[in-house]
């Protein structure tokens, strides 16, 4: 039996291994998959940012069933209507729950003990869903759609992006709505979850450990 | 459905009944958030950070 013996290399060489050590030194398993919280984590504030994410994830398993059916079907009949209707409130509990979850970060100072780059992604989400949003609504298909479409373009043109970003080109609004920006938005939730799981949720304003702010506080 | 909403209009401000009703509605979820207590958990803990194992 031939034994494959590894060559040693040296650890300053391997990206792989600096990329691994990376992971493991700033996303433990414990931080990623966390079965206890803090204690003032106890509070319904709390719960708004996953009722929002629990909104996203029907709003694109609707969005998926109205892609693949079409415009027909989600006009005309009973199911494809109940879809469509899914997909729209889905929306508005997305949305709904999203802002109030910014109220709460806004009022707790989530931004506080190095989490800027939490918030900051938190605020390019709430950005890019606005105009993926915006976009469906001109994707309808309808006399509603084409009316919103007809109005925007001249708030599109007046800022000097109708050329770049045209309403009234139904290829590129659909286009954007049903792969680019979903793609950006779910990707963008799925770091901002992350970054919220590497730093912890954030202690209440005057709340300091020990007495003193603890090493991934002061890292800030 | 296809009527246009009763708008509510006060010096410079217009806005429509259904916006309105949202508008509350949110703030009562929010201050119900708030002051509702939340159902203890046995395994919450006083640390911010998550425990390791």
């Amino acid at each position: 039996m031939n034994e494959v013996k590894l060559t040693p290399r040296s650890e300053s060489s391997s990206w792989t291994l600096a990329i691994r050590r990376s992971l493991q030194r700033k996303l433990p398993l414990a931080h990623l998959l966390p079965d206890r919280q803090p204690v003032f984590v106890g509070s319904w504030v709390y719960i708004f940012g996953v009722i929002a994410i629990a909104g996203l994830i029907w709003v694109v398993a609707s969005g998926m069933l109205l892609a693949f059916f079409g415009p027909m079907w989600w006009h005309q009949s009973s199911v494809g209507r109940f879809v469509n209707s899914l997909h729209l409130w889905s929306v508005q509990v997305f949305f709904v729950f999203m802002v109030l979850h910014l109220w709460g970060q806004y009022f707790m100072a989530s931004w506080r003990d190095g989490r800027a780059k939490t918030w900051m992604v938190g605020v390019v989400i709430f950005a890019f869903s606005l105009v993926t949003a915006f976009t469906g609504f001109i994707s309808q298909q309808n006399f509603d759609g084409e009316w919103i479409a007809v109005n925007a373009k001249d708030a599109t043109n007046s800022a000097g992006i109708g050329t770049l970003f045209n309403v009234l080109n139904f290829g590129q609004m659909y286009g954007l709505h049903i792969i680019l920006l979903p793609m950006l938005v779910a990707t963008l939730v799925g770091v901002h979850v992350l970054l919220v799981r590497m730093k912890g949720v954030v202690k209440p304003i005057g709340k300091v450990q020990g007495g003193q702010p603890s090493n991934e506080e002061s890292a800030s | 459905m296809d009527a246009p909403a009763t708008y509510l209009n006060w010096n410079f401000i217009l806005i429509s009944i259904p916006n309105v009703v949202m508008i509350v509605g949110m703030v009562a979820v929010f201050v119900l958030a708030l002051v509702v207590p939340f159902p203890s958990h046995s395994e919450i803990v006083e640390s911010a950070e998550p425990q390791d194992e």
